[in-house]
């Protein structure tokens, strides 16, 4: 509890140089998380740190920024007809609990093995789960853009055929996005990682959203924008518990908010123009470059715990800022293919109603 | 007047006006009055509320700022809207 009250005491002062660049990092993760339902997170906790904010007011203040940017996010999507609420809350409900036994394993990890200990596992973590998920993502939009079939409706994987095949009485439920009743209890496990996964690595979605996809069989858009609920209802009980404990520096979270409130926005209008397959693109070019990121800091913790030669400063500091500098870069080319995607769709539109007013006229 | 500029929605730049001055002063006393409520926020327990009920101020006024602004720039949703199904 010591340490909580000396964090929370460290509030940083804040300069216009500091609001500045929170407020265009808020700006750019806002615009992906529109888009895609979530990051962003990844990249903001660690440019608060680099600030000068510590660690656990930097996660609190992230997640106090997180979840009225959902709210916005969801409600921007729903107008569009992509949210699925009901299927948000019953993942959200379960990605809850993963948040907290997520947290608790952090916890005894940091307590057994130290900071270096807890940096390691997540690292791991990032780059097993990207590696596998990412990759498979990626794979599958690259699969649909050389088919050529990128305006087809999405198909459903055999997978999510075989869930909503399953009838357990008692359980059943229907969900909109997926225009089928299929049982809670498979959302259970997938709400409960995407929980344990925000609470490791900060964002859930890549968790989320391939699992609506890919397991329950929600289309990319609607997965992407249901994630938003899910991101809102986490993040919520999330900063409910940091703000407990006096840890929300509510002048980071508001400034990050007041770029991500613009970029979110974007991001959600950005989906109306684009084929469903670039929900799939921009998340696993992200999730595949975030991975080589974190691998990267790997070798630092294994020979802070003392399991390889120890590495000199100079190539930790080499490693470090290498890595913070592919993070940014994932979430900046993220941020340009919506922008891309958007510029272009917005053009085809255009174009589309020019030639028909000339129609008209002749 | 054509029938195509009879149709063409008018843009919401007095709400715009009114949500960003609203959203200014907001943002004006959340760093003018730092240390204050760096004191009430930071104290942990019931206090929780305060952070979380600011957060949501703050996401209703700036998100409807945002909003208009982005629809007074011309960037709005495709007009046909996508099938997502």
């Amino acid at each position: 509890m010591h340490d909580i009250a000396q964090a929370a005491s460290n509030f940083i002062n804040l300069d216009i140089m500091n609001i500045t660049y929170l407020f265009i990092v808020g700006f750019v993760g806002g615009l992906v998380s529109g888009f895609i339902g979530s990051g962003g997170a990844f990249v903001l906790t660690p440019a608060m740190m680099s600030l000068g904010v510590p660690g656990l007011v930097a996660v609190a203040s992230n997640m106090c920024h997180k979840f009225p940017k959902a709210l916005i996010g969801a409600i921007k999507r729903a107008k569009y007809g992509q949210v699925d609420v009901k299927l948000g809350i019953v993942l959200g409900i379960s990605a809850e609990a993963g948040v907290l036994y997520g947290a608790h394993i952090q916890e005894n990890i940091k307590k057994a093995f130290g900071d270096a200990g807890s940096n390691l596992y997540v690292s791991v973590a990032f780059v097993v789960i990207l590696a596998v998920v990412g990759s498979f993502v990626l794979r599958d939009a690259w699969k649909t853009y050389k088919s050529g079939n990128t305006h087809e409706e999405e198909k459903i994987t055999k997978l999510a055929r075989w869930v909503q095949s399953i009838n357990i009485p008692g359980t059943m439920v229907y969900f909109k996005s997926l225009n089928a009743r299929i049982s809670v209890l498979f959302t259970i496990p997938l709400g409960f990682a995407t929980g344990m996964l925000a609470a490791t690595i900060a964002v859930g979605g890549f968790i989320g959203v391939p699992s609506m996809i890919y397991v329950l069989g929600a289309p990319s858009l609607m997965a992407s924008a249901s994630e938003l609920v899910i991101a809102f209802v986490m993040g919520l009980g999330g900063s409910f518990k940091y703000a407990m404990h006096g840890l929300v520096d509510i002048r980071l979270a508001m400034i990050i908010l007041a770029g991500s409130l613009f970029g979110i926005q974007l991001g959600a209008i950005g989906t109306t123009y684009v084929k469903p397959f670039m929900i799939k693109v921009v998340m696993g070019v992200i999730m595949v470059i975030v991975l080589f990121s974190r691998g990267l800091m790997v070798p630092v913790y294994l020979s802070q715990l003392g399991l390889i030669q120890t590495l000199n400063e100079g190539t930790v500091k080499l490693l470090k800022n290498t890595s913070f500098a592919i993070m940014a870069l994932a979430l900046l080319l993220g941020a340009f293919i919506v922008l891309r995607a958007m510029w272009q769709g917005r053009r085809a539109e255009q174009k589309a109603a020019e030639e028909a007013l000339g129609h008209v006229k002749a | 007047m054509s029938e195509h500029n009879k149709n063409v929605k008018k843009k919401p730049y007095g709400k715009m006006v009114f949500m960003g001055i609203i959203s200014i002063a907001l943002y004006a006393t959340l760093l003018s009055k730092q240390d204050v409520l760096n004191d009430y926020f930071g104290r942990g327990g019931l206090y929780a509320i305060l952070p979380i009920a600011t957060a949501f101020l703050f996401s209703f006024i700036h998100g409807l700022f945002t909003g208009h602004f982005w629809t007074v720039m011309g960037i709005e949703a495709a007009k046909k809207k996508k099938e997502v199904r």
